[in-house]
């Protein structure tokens, strides 16, 4: 019998015809549940988003989602849903306020990770692998050559690069949202106690987590700021500033950037990188087929990154997956 | 090895090219022999180990890795040895990395036997940037943006000597270059290279694009479409040598055995390697014409050449320039004085071999113009002009020799197939495979692909396409994406051929991505009736 017959990939979102709902969809429909608060998954103009309440204050801030149109889910917590399927939110480990939801009817059970990752994160709690007949995974990283390092090291090389160079600074593209905070919460882990100096876009954001209870330190804005006091600083910015005129009122800046993409030495130059830092939110290839061993499902649905690949792992594993066709996902600057 | 995986590294995210030069003569100056010798020969591509091969690597990483998980790696990262350094199982040992000499001897000593236990072992001893720079040492394929002048350029820089004296001694030495390093960094007397045939620089033209200059300083020639030589012959106790250089300087004197046995007078000439024929030259090509250089790929390539292909497409060389003759050195001579000495030289050569260049007589530039407008008609490249009183130097020095082709033919084409490219565009869709239709589109017409090109837009223009060619995919075959034949390419090219090999039965001469037309919709893009026409076979 084919598995999650109540549940619909379609081009643009996950369709859960039972309930008229749908999962991160990319135009506006009338009832939306939302993983995270990335642009690719959060949209605005729904007529209900369903989310966690760090996921909601995201969008509000980015995408003016309206709170009367928002519906809270805390982690853990069931919503009941039109045509008896039931929604539960839980720990994604991806960025503040990221969930996979466990989605229940007629004794089925589905799980949407949404964007996951395994690793520690200072900013949100860990992944939480949940029993399932039908996994909906992601696959970003879903190649055996991405195999993120301990982010311990590419830190280590980012204060190494930053001692070394007194009369420069080293400026770090980071995604605005999730990236940015978390490479911030492990400098400080790491003993790194002087300001950290932000790009304006980043500081509404770098505000949310702060008032979220995830302890940044020091943030100053660049603003206004002479080169001489920079000089020997950290700087965060979005990735699309690095190579933008923004970046000449600092002291020649290191340009680094915080990614999975990094691992591969081409994707670094393309994008003009001295500095490259591996650090990604999401799985990397042995996360990935890990999750798959634990969760057990019946059957894999992949959504968008590297699917080929993971395909072909599950095909090796005799495990049953599909590959579902979902536009407007996109990735390139984790 | 640590060091030389941090310089290729370095290397590679670094873009300014005085920083390259930094960290290449910094490595140089600090590294010891025979370490830096070696690490100079794998980043020039000088280094061979007939053992070690892309392949064999591809057979390692099978053995290792699923294949269809690594084709999947390799087509994404666009690299073999990267793809292999990543996908590399991590040893249980720790690292223990040979230096660069160690690595290379091993490397050596490889034998097609031995490379499939030899090689793992020591990938094994390295971590995978390590992995990285062995596998590139090990084949060559740097693709890190070093060319062999920012090379020479850096090895200058490090001890402080002239990058044309590097140059000239650098062809006689094979790595790691003792000799080179004992004259630049201990001051010991310069390698000679009086009775080798050693490849000089060639000197090289800016296009002529906007500028205008004085016919009254200027001669003119044409531009042939064949291959830029050197020859070079040096008198010896052994009867005599002679080389046939490429204009990257390889040797490929085994390829054209005809043209290194006709030169027996010492002397390095510089000129045009073509293939006897009328396609070239038109009205003049009763006498002095020269086929297509299609009919010249037949040659090219080659290690042996059958008699047959030897009568088929019999080769000979245009000369237009002689930088030695007889021991004496005339590149310091302005180009009217070398001409003269090349004309009264050449009578004394085999003339089924060798004839010299032309000189277009025009007064002005205008003239120059209408006279190269012909240039397509009797299917040239061009014009070259070179200032009288010029030296000959190597490189492309401002001023001194232009070339000037004629404008390219255009064509509108439907973009069908679209690939991943490699090296600094790998993950991007950067190959285009593109068709004209083979009737009228609107009663039901196909397209056929006729080219494919991978350059002639902007980086910006890439990650247009690329999206592009994501968002508008019909199907996928392995690495091949086919999209929804909805984008038109005014595509340029410089002729078109007959050619069996395509279904088409055209080949395009250089074509090139010249515009993207979002304005004009698939249906009128040309037909394969109009690119046929354009054939001058």
């Amino acid at each position: 019998m084919p598995a999650a017959t109540w549940i619909r990939p379609e081009s643009h979102g996950i369709y859960i015809p039972p309930a008229d709902c749908w999962i991160d969809p990319a135009r506006p429909v009338a009832r939306a549940l939302v993983t995270h608060g990335h642009a690719d998954h959060a949209r605005g103009g729904h007529g209900r988003t369903f989310a966690t309440p760090a996921t909601l204050d995201i969008m509000s801030l980015r995408y003016g989602v309206e709170t009367q149109h928002a519906v809270p889910a805390a982690y853990g917590e069931t919503i009941e849903l039109a045509g008896k399927v039931t929604a539960t939110w839980l720990p994604a480990g991806h960025v503040l306020g990221s969930a996979q939801i466990l989605l229940e009817h007629a004794g089925e059970r589905v799980v949407v990770t949404g964007d996951f990752k395994r690793r520690a994160d200072p900013t949100c709690p860990p992944f939480e692998p949940v029993a399932c007949d039908v996994l909906i995974t992601e696959a970003t990283f879903g190649l055996p050559v991405f195999r993120h390092p301990p982010i311990a090291e590419e830190i280590a090389k980012l204060l190494a690069a930053r001692q070394a160079n007194a009369d420069r600074c080293v400026l770090v593209g980071a995604y605005a949202l999730g990236k940015a905070q978390r490479l911030i919460a492990e400098l400080r882990l790491a003993g790194y106690r002087a300001p950290i100096y932000l790009h304006g876009a980043m500081e509404r954001m770098c505000r949310l987590y702060q008032e979220h209870g995830v302890d940044l330190g020091d943030l100053q804005p660049v603003a206004g700021l002479p080169k001489a006091a920079l000089m020997g600083q950290i700087v965060v910015c979005p990735p699309s500033a690095l190579n933008d005129r923004w970046s000449r009122q600092l002291p020649d800046p290191i340009t680094a950037m915080a990614s999975g993409w990094m691992r591969v030495r081409q994707r670094a130059r393309q994008r003009n990188v001295e500095l490259p830092l591996v650090i990604s939110d999401h799985a990397d290839w042995d996360e990935l087929t890990r999750t798959i061993e634990e969760v057990n499902p019946t059957e894999t649905w992949i959504t968008h990154g590297r699917e080929e690949a993971l395909l072909r792992w599950c095909e090796l594993h005799q495990r049953k997956a599909r590959a579902l066709a979902l536009v407007g996902y996109e990735d390139e600057d984790d | 090895m640590e060091d030389f995986a941090q310089l290729l590294d370095a290397l590679v995210y670094t873009s300014s090219r005085n920083a390259k030069l930094r960290l290449l003569a910094d490595y140089l100056r600090k590294t010891p022999d025979p370490d830096r010798g070696w690490a100079l020969a794998a980043l020039t591509d000088g280094l061979d180990f007939p053992a070690v091969k892309s392949a064999v690597i591809r057979n390692l990483l099978m053995e290792r890795v699923d294949p269809v998980l690594y084709a999947l790696s390799r087509d994404y990262v666009g690299d073999t040895a990267e793809t292999a350094s990543l996908l590399w199982p991590e040893p249980a040992e720790p690292p223990s990395p040979p230096s660069v000499s160690e690595a290379v001897d091993i490397l050596a000593s490889m034998t097609r036997a031995t490379v499939t236990r030899e090689l793992p072992a020591l990938l094994d001893r390295l971590d995978a940037n390590g992995r990285y720079a062995l596998l590139k040492l090990a084949t060559g394929a740097m693709r890190i943006g070093i060319s062999a002048r920012l090379a020479k350029t850096a090895f200058a820089q490090a001890f402080d000597v002239s990058v044309d004296d590097v140059e000239e001694y650098w062809h006689g030495q094979t790595a790691p270059y003792l000799p080179l390093f004992d004259w630049a960094a201990r001051g010991a007397e310069p390698p000679s290279g009086e009775d080798l045939p050693l490849f000089r620089p060639f000197m090289l033209a800016h296009p002529l694009d906007e500028t205008v200059v004085d016919m009254a300083d200027y001669a003119a020639e044409w531009k042939w479409d064949g291959i830029r030589v050197q020859l070079v012959h040096v008198a010896n106790d052994s009867g005599g040598e002679t080389r046939v250089y490429s204009r990257s300087g390889d040797d490929i004197s085994a390829t054209f055995p005809e043209i290194a046995s006709a030169l027996d007078i010492p002397a390095v000439l510089d000129g045009e390697l073509l293939v006897r024929g009328s396609h070239q030259g038109g009205e003049r090509a009763e006498q002095a014409g020269a086929a297509s250089f299609n009919a010249l790929q037949q040659r090219l390539g080659r290690k042996t050449v059958s008699k047959k292909m030897l009568e088929d497409y019999p080769a000979f060389v245009r000369l237009y320039d002689a930088l030695i003759v007889e021991g004496e050195d005339l590149r310091e001579l302005s180009w009217e004085q070398r001409r003269a000495r090349l004309e009264a030289f050449v009578p004394r050569l085999d003339p089924a071999r060798f004839d010299v260049s032309e000189v277009i007589e025009a007064a002005t530039l205008d003239e120059l113009a209408t006279i190269r407008e012909r240039a397509r008609d009797e299917a040239i490249e061009g014009v070259m002009l070179k200032r009288r009183d010029s030296p000959y130097v190597a490189g492309r020095r401002t001023g001194l020799w232009y070339k000037w082709k004629r404008d390219p033919l255009l064509i509108d084409c439907v973009l069908m197939y679209a690939q991943r490219g490699s090296g600094k565009r790998s993950s991007f869709y950067s190959d285009y495979t593109f068709g004209c239709w083979d009737g009228d589109p609107d009663k039901g017409a196909e397209l056929l692909p006729v080219g494919k090109a991978y350059f002639g837009f902007t980086d910006e223009e890439l990650k247009w396409l690329d999206r592009y060619v994501r968002q508008h995919t019909v199907k996928t075959f392995g690495p091949v994406r086919e999209t929804d034949k909805s984008l038109v390419f005014e595509v340029a090219f410089d002729s078109v051929h007959a050619s069996k090999r395509h279904k088409s039965g055209l080949a395009m001469r250089f074509p090139r991505i010249s515009r993207i037309r979002m304005d004009k919709p698939a249906h009128e893009a040309d037909r394969i009736d109009t690119l046929r026409a354009l054939i001058k076979d």
